[in-house]
């Protein structure tokens, strides 16, 4: 079994909200490392979750899969999740596996934490 | 295919050493002429491809080989596409039951072939004669489509899946 991948995965709290923001590239090798990070940020039973990603460089469908585990997750706990702040490229593979249209997106940070979104 | 590829790479089938691939295949076929966002989607299917071996081939062993060779493809004296091929030792399996799964149903996993199919002009999964399995797939320099020519075929030379 290999390793999980070294990706930083940032979580601070703000305003009653979970913000968790992995940096770098989060693929099959990586996605474990986001993926316990989400489940340790639902577990703490935030207002609502955000998932920062600004910092991620690249993402293949682990990284995809743990985000939709992580949405399961939302709806059976009734925590809002919301993505923010996609690059294109990242954006890209989410409109490519049409999970685009399945998540709450925002442009930013700010507009996640916003209770509009 | 008897001429020798541009590229070739031999690696283990530890996922450890995804990420120096697809750099190498987004570098390289931005280098060739592909646009930025054609580069990372080609590097993209090449990294999805390669995981579904370690996950499914090798079933997470990491010690597996993977062959990675790409082939650069030209149309009247200028480069038009690559092809791109990669085999394995691992777990064979019927190339028909390759499959994507519905978009509708929304669940972790399962995307990978979806993507690929997605990316590349051409995908065509088979069954080497020994053991493991071969997946080529061309991609066509100014080509934004889905996989069109998909095919599936086993060792014996079977059908193909449209």
């Amino acid at each position: 079994m290999a390793e999980k991948g070294p990706i930083v995965v940032n979580v601070r709290q703000i305003d009653g909200a979970a913000v968790v923001a992995p940096e770098g590239e989060v693929g099959y090798h990586e996605a474990p490392t986001l993926r316990q990070a989400l489940r340790e940020a639902f577990d703490r039973k935030p207002a609502r979750l955000v998932a920062d990603l600004s910092g991620v460089t690249y993402m293949a469908t682990p990284g995809l899969a743990t985000l939709v585990e992580a949405l399961q997750i939302s709806k059976r706990t009734q925590t809002p999740l919301v993505l923010c702040a996609l690059s294109g490229r990242v954006r890209a593979v989410f409109e490519i596996a049409r999970l685009h249209t399945v998540f709450t997106i925002a442009e930013d940070l700010q507009s996640a934490l916003s209770p509009k979104a | 295919m008897n001429a020798p590829p541009d590229i070739a790479v031999e690696l283990s089938s530890n996922p450890a050493y995804l990420c120096g691939v697809r750099e190498l295949v987004n570098l390289i076929s931005r280098r060739v002429g592909f646009p930025d966002g054609q580069a990372s989607k080609i590097a993209l299917a090449v990294d999805e491809a390669l995981a579904n071996v370690m996950n499914h081939g090798y079933l997470r062993r990491t010690d597996g080989r993977i062959w990675l060779r790409i082939y650069r493809i030209d149309a009247q004296g200028a480069f038009s596409g690559f092809r791109i091929i990669i085999e394995d030792e691992g777990r064979q399996v019927d190339p028909s039951q390759i499959k994507s799964r519905d978009l509708a149903d929304i669940r972790p996993g399962g995307l990978g072939v979806h993507i690929i199919r997605e990316v590349m002009d051409t995908v065509l999964y088979e069954k080497r004669e020994s053991t493991g399995m071969r997946l080529t797939m061309v991609k066509l320099l100014g080509s934004d489509a889905r996989a069109t020519g998909s095919c599936c075929t086993d060792s014996s030379g079977g059908g193909c899946r449209g």
